[in-house]
């Protein structure tokens, strides 16, 4: 580890500080519907549409139409895909997509997930990308910030159950906050050297004397959305680790804020909204700490490197100046970035549900690995994705002050409402899901030859392989820990299905608590009510966070990254 | 009732619990409580294991063991704190004979008596009691006043009148009349009486589970579903990595995780709540309003009796000018001499500690008359043989001055305006030697604040609880009581509908509202209240709008009921927190042992360095057993309670049962596993 490491993960961590009341208060506008200056777009849209925006859905219409949208827009998508060699756009002549693979890709890219089975330059025409894999990109992360908003809303009012209009809040979701911001990232990243064209792709001649195949496209602008969306499909299959994606350390940086920035100024939303700011900023801070702790665990275990490289007399120590080396783990990480940017990006990427990698998690060490596997596995609710990472964070809060809120000598309520059955059993779904999904399918895999099959390592690698994959699909991640060939019947199948229940299995419930909370009466509070603004809520939070979310995992754990881990000082790799 | 309080782990209960532990195991019993349901299947299976590997049976006899124990031991506790109950209920019944009433055929003129057993009377029938005579149901008194012994149900030996009509006409069947003769309506059937819903009540029979309980047994259902999970899913991963589990360690895996101390004491933590209140001479009339109890966030109470004594004391003299204190001192004692109220004391005592004037003797000598208050005069005091000495509320000696033709004084109005503010009651003295009578001045009554009423009600605030006085004085006088006691908000010259609307209010602004009544008229606000505890001593309809009766009628326990419904939730909360905490432990005993003998590098996480893999798992499901025992005398007592704010009470607990929670197994664990090897070496 390096003190200019460090350096990079504190300013990273000062600029999520600093952006967070802006763009909470930006949000906070755009759903409280008073930013108007995109008013007659907004018009034109609703009439073309026909969409009512005085309408105030109840929570049941508020989620028919968002799953209606999801479901007509990955259908449209898919059939999209299949058709892709017929399609203009296509200058390197790229055929349909095989239909296991575009169901997965559609259902991928709907859930926000971005978990991709294919390499971009080889299997997306031009089209593809920018008509339909860019337009989900805008799309899903929208319809995250509206579920987050009507549960924003569920909580702050009482308003019988009406939650607000789904149409207007995805309208206005991506004309104020997904396209301005993707404009403006576009344009940096192009400054700093980011693909953006329509050219077919280039064959140059190397140093060498070889030839070699450029692909090119409209990278930067799918760039933009897929970080500030927290989508995370890489325009090419190296993803951000592709210099034409991600070409120096500036658009490295940039985009692990641009991951951030939604999600952190999320909590300051929800403060503002429920006029509770100190319990907005009490969220953000248990996110904080649990993203550092597992970015300086990364960071440790990744700059410490293979101990049976020590011993084979490898220096493995980062050293500056003439004998310059990075020192540490570097097997699959990009010299331009380093050890400890790469460990931040895999930390960030994961806390986040964006999926996009700048590195290769299958050769992080055992621990190092272990990191990004258990952030998902909390339900990407460490900042989270967009708008899904706070209604996550917000179902764990319930949770923790249903158990918690008791130890005071009342009966649980948040925010002046009470906590009752109806709304924990929503809760305890939500909670539910996440193993009874992940662990069943990576379960099943492990015992049918066609999980087994796509291994690309065999013992506790191989079982980290199959769970990273259905922990990344599960929670709409979609980083690959790569190793995995997934692209089979098998993993297209199920992988497609653990998106679709990872994201609608939870959004049901999350929704319905919104509707609940909306009809509770609001009780005032006291100096007798469950303090949700301190430290010791915070430590609180956390804990019932990584006691009944990250213990539930621990036994397959111990079976793949730990025991991986004490193999490896044992002398023992796979 | 007999207000003995049983030691906590009384051995004659203890008994019976035992027996009971096992006459539980029904499984129609046991699917009613999820956790330990899983817990039953678990110890069923590993008892099936025994007999089919006989590589294991040692270890698996163990195991199946203690798993039983654990779910005997949460039978156990639930056995206890049902036959707390179930004693007091026995208790009781003692108390019920087999009654013969006097049927009135014409209740009029108390006619056409014939004998009939209490079980034939019916809800309008009359009956007559005579002294001696058991009341031979609930009802109300139409005829007669009696003293009546009620320490059948209140424990309270000091009989206590009962009259037709105003607030005393109830009569609680069971109870004893002692002197002259009540015709009583009878208000209840057999078996819907007061006596009977109290032994009911008591005894948990109609207990049903409340909202609260719902949710939790809902988060720990959840809980086991996930642990499940985690637990039936390793199966296939263990196979995949090579490592032979036999169902007998998956079970134990799974019962150390899942809840198990909080689903084992759950009931009884609702259970002893419900017996506390009990000990208390308090029968909540359903658990779901000891909850509310706890949740209740403004505190009306009646001022008399509650807030202040129910007499007040004279404190100090204000003579009108041109009269000298020391004569309208020994003018007031005289009045007040054969006064024997304790506000007519309280006089006597001021003139004489302060002027030194001697109570002289009273009676013939000095050739008075006492004139007692009445309602009319609205005054009292002494005929003299040179006059008549009168003290009375200001108004009222006002119209008897001016009718006699005399004058009020000109600062009488303003002493009497003073005292009002500063929280008293005037009480004005008159001299009547000739003509007309002369105003000598003013005492001054002051409410006495009960002893540690201001401390009560800061704690009160601290828990964020808002006390609010009620009082029919003047707004001036109720200011300043509010003031001296304490409270933070007051409501004066109240009616009873006021006190309906001042609930309607708090409630509409989100909060809850707990208060006391007796009276008839303070039947609707009882029902409005998210709390209302009834007044033994009150009318019926007070009674039946109530969810909570107050067997000595004491309404200053209002406080006490807030404290235990707190405590209550309380103790669930924290034995979550604990149940829940204890499984970081846990894992790190048995997963390490799970795997040991293919990974041998995960001794690494055995970081509590347990003898073998057997002995770990072994001393994790001992552990898990024994918590439940240890923790029932904390479940039937409630967890430890002092009121503080909120974040106060939260960082305490939180310290005690969460950090407590995830440290005291790891310690637990391997004391366990260290005399497991001891007793293996000795053996």
């Amino acid at each position: 580890m390096t003190w200019i490491g460090w350096a990079q993960i504190l300013a990273f961590s000062i600029v999520v500080l600093l952006v967070t009341k802006p763009i909470g208060i930006y949000i906070t506008r755009v759903y409280d519907g008073s930013l108007h200056y995109l008013g007659r777009a907004e018009r034109v849209i609703y009439r073309v549409c026909g969409i009512d925006p005085s309408e105030n859905q109840h929570w049941l219409d508020y989620l028919i139409a968002m799953l209606l949208f999801s479901a007509v827009s990955m259908l449209a998508t898919y059939a999209a895909l299949r058709a892709q060699g017929h399609l203009p756009l296509d200058p390197q002549h790229l055929p349909g997509i095989v239909d296991r693979q575009a169901f997965e890709t559609a259902a991928s890219f709907t859930t926000n997930t971005n978990w991709q089975s294919y390499a971009g330059e080889t299997t997306m025409s031009y089209l593809s990308q920018m008509m339909q894999l860019a337009f989900h990109n805008f799309a899903s992360a929208a319809v995250g910030m509206c579920v987050a908003a009507a549960l924003v809303r569920g909580i702050a009012n009482r308003s019988a159950g009406r939650l607000g209009n789904f149409w207007t809040d995805l309208v206005r979701g991506v004309i104020y906050i997904f396209i301005p911001g993707a404009i403006v990232l576009a344009l940096l990243f192009v400054q700093q050297g980011v693909l953006q064209n329509l050219k077919p792709y280039l064959t140059v001649g190397t140093i060498e004397g070889a030839k070699q195949v450029l692909a090119m496209g409209p990278v930067a602008s799918q760039e933009a959305i897929k970080q500030l969306g927290t989508n995370g499909g890489g325009f090419f299959n190296a993803n951000a680790a592709h210099p034409f994606e991600n070409p120096t350390p500036w658009t490295n940086f940039l985009q692990m804020v641009a991951i951030f920035i939604v999600p952190a100024g999320a909590t300051y939303w929800f403060g503002r909204a429920v006029r509770h700011q100190k319990h907005g900023w009490a969220l953000w801070t248990a996110m904080f700490i649990m993203f550092i702790g597992g970015a300086a665990v990364t960071y440790r275990f990744e700059a410490a490197g293979n101990p049976m490289h020590a011993a084979e007399g490898v220096d493995v120590h980062a050293a500056s100046g003439r004998m310059a080396q990075s020192g540490g783990n570097m097997e699959g990480k990009e010299v331009r970035f380093g050890i400890a940017a790469s460990a931040l990006y895999a930390t960030v990427t994961t806390d986040a549900s964006c999926g996009a990698v700048n590195a290769m998690n299958d050769s992080f060490t055992p621990l190092g690995g272990l990191v990004p596997i258990v952030n998902m596995q909390l339900g990407e609710l460490i900042f989270g994705g967009v708008g899904a990472g706070l209604y996550g964070m917000l179902n764990m809060v319930i949770l923790t002050v249903f158990i918690a809120g008791l130890m005071v000598g009342r009966t649980p309520e948040y925010l002046g409402k009470k906590i009752q059955s109806r709304e924990l059993r929503m809760v305890m779904l939500y909670v539910l899901a996440a193993p009874i999904i992940v662990l069943g399918m990576t379960a099943i895999a492990t015992v049918l030859p066609a999980g087994l099959a796509g291994r690309g390592n065999t013992g506790p690698h191989g079982l980290s392989e199959i769970l990273y994959a259905f922990t990344s699909t599960f929670a709409n991640n979609g980083s690959a820990f790569a190793g995995l060939t997934s692209s089979t019947y098998f993993y297209n199948t199920t992988l497609g299905i653990a998106m679709l229940l990872g994201r609608f299995v939870l959004i049901v419930p999350v929704l319905a608590l919104a509707g609940f909370l909306s009809e509770r009466k609001i009780i005032g509070e006291s100096a007798g009510s469950f303090p949700v603004d301190t430290p010791l809520f915070v430590l609180l939070l956390i804990g019932v966070i990584l006691i009944v979310g990250a213990l539930t995992f621990f036994p397959v754990l111990s079976l793949g990254p730990i025991v991986e881990h004490f193999l490896m000082h044992a002398g023992r790799v796979f | 009732m007999a207000a003995t309080r049983r030691t906590l782990l009384d051995p004659t209960i203890a008994r019976a619990a035992v027996v009971d532990a096992f006459r539980k195991l029904h499984p129609r019993h046991m699917v009613r409580n999820p956790v330990m349901f899983v817990v039953f299947i678990g110890s069923i299976l590993t008892t099936v294991a025994v007999a089919r590997d006989p590589a294991n049976v040692g270890f698996n006899a163990q195991l199946a063991i203690w798993l039983w124990f654990t779910v005997l031991f949460a039978n156990f506790a639930e056995a206890m704190a049902e036959g707390r109950g179930k004693a007091q209920a026995d208790s009781l019944r003692r108390s019920r004979h087999e009654t013969q009433a006097r049927r009135l055929r014409n209740p009029a003129n108390r006619d056409g008596i014939e004998l009939v057993s209490a079980e034939d009377l019916r809800k309008g029938d009359a009956v007559l009691c005579l002294p001696g005579d058991v009341v031979p149901g609930d009802g109300e008194v139409i005829d007669g006043v009696a003293s009546v012994d009620e320490s059948a149900i209140t424990g309270e030996s000091a009989p206590v009148i009962r009259e037709s009509g105003g607030d005393r006409s109830a009569v609680t069947g069971g109870t004893r009349v002692l002197s002259d003769y009540l015709v009583i309506r009878i208000t209840a059937n057999p078996g819907e009486t007061f006596m009977d819903r109290m032994i009911a009540l008591v005894e948990g029979a109609s207990r049903q589970k409340t909202p609260n309980e719902i949710a939790l047994t809902m988060l720990l259902s959840g809980l086991t579903i996930v642990f499940l999970m985690a637990v039936v899913t390793l199966a296939p991963f263990a196979s995949y990595s090579g490592v032979s589990v036999s169902v007998p360690v998956l079970v134990a895996l799974l019962v150390c995780l899942i809840p198990t101390t909080i689903g084992g004491l759950l009931s009884s933590i609702g259970i002893a709540g419900m017996d506390r209140l009990v000990q208390h001479n308090v029968i909540a009339m359903s658990g779901r309003s000891v909850e509310a109890a706890g949740d209740v966030d403004t505190l009306l109470l009646d001022k008399t009796g509650t807030i202040t004594l129910g007499n007040r004391q004279a404190v100090e003299l204000y003579p009108v000018s041109g009269v000298a204190l020391e004569y309208l001192a020994d003018r007031a004692q005289l009045a007040s001499l054969p006064d024997e109220t304790p506000e007519g004391r309280s006089i006597v005592v001021l003139a004489k500690e302060r002027f030194g004037l001697r109570g002289r003797d009273v009676g013939p000598q000095l050739h008075m008359t006492f004139v007692p208050f009445s309602a009319a005069t609205r005054m009292s005091g002494v005929d003299v043989p040179d006059g008549e000495l009168r003290k009375g509320a200001s108004d009222a000696v006002a119209r008897y001055v001016t009718e006699a033709g005399g004058v009020m004084p000109r600062d009488i109005g303003d002493i009497v305006e003073r005292i009002a503010r500063e929280g008293g009651t005037p009480l004005v003295v008159t001299e009547r030697n000739g003509a007309s009578p002369r105003v000598l001045g003013a005492i001054y009554l002051k409410d006495i604040v009960k002893g540690g009423m201001k401390e009560r009600f800061d704690r009160l605030r601290a828990m964020g609880i808002r006390t609010v006085m009620i009082t029919g004085d003047n707004p001036l006088t109720a200011a300043a009581i509010a003031r001296e006691a304490g409270v933070d908000d007051f409501l004066a010259e109240a009616k009873p509908e006021d006190k309906l609307e001042l609930i309607r209010r708090e409630q509409k602004g989100g909060r809850l509202v707990a208060m006391t009544g007796d009276g008839t008229n303070d039947a609707p606000a009882l029902a409005q209240a998210d709390v209302g505890v009834a007044m033994n001593t009150g009318t019926q309809a007070a009674r039946e709008a109530g969810n909570m009766i107050d067997l000595d009628s004491n309404p200053t326990k209002l406080i006490e009921i807030v404290e235990i419904g707190k405590q209550l939730l309380m103790t669930r909360g924290s034995l979550t927190t604990f149940s829940i905490a204890n499984d970081v432990a846990k894992y790190f005993a048995i997963i390490p042992a799970m795997f040991l003998a293919t990974f041998p590098v995960l001794g690494a996480l055995n970081i509590m360095r347990l003898h073998s893999p057997q002995s770990a798992i072994l001393s994790a499901v001992i552990f898990n057993a024994l918590i439940i025992v240890a923790l029932i005398p904390l479940a039937l007592r409630g967890v430890k309670y002092r009121p503080a704010a909120a974040a106060l009470i939260l960082r305490r607990n939180l310290l005690i049962y969460g950090a407590g929670g995830i440290i005291l197994p790891f310690v637990g664990i391997k004391a366990i596993d260290m005399l497991l090897v001891l007793a293996k070496a000795v053996s």
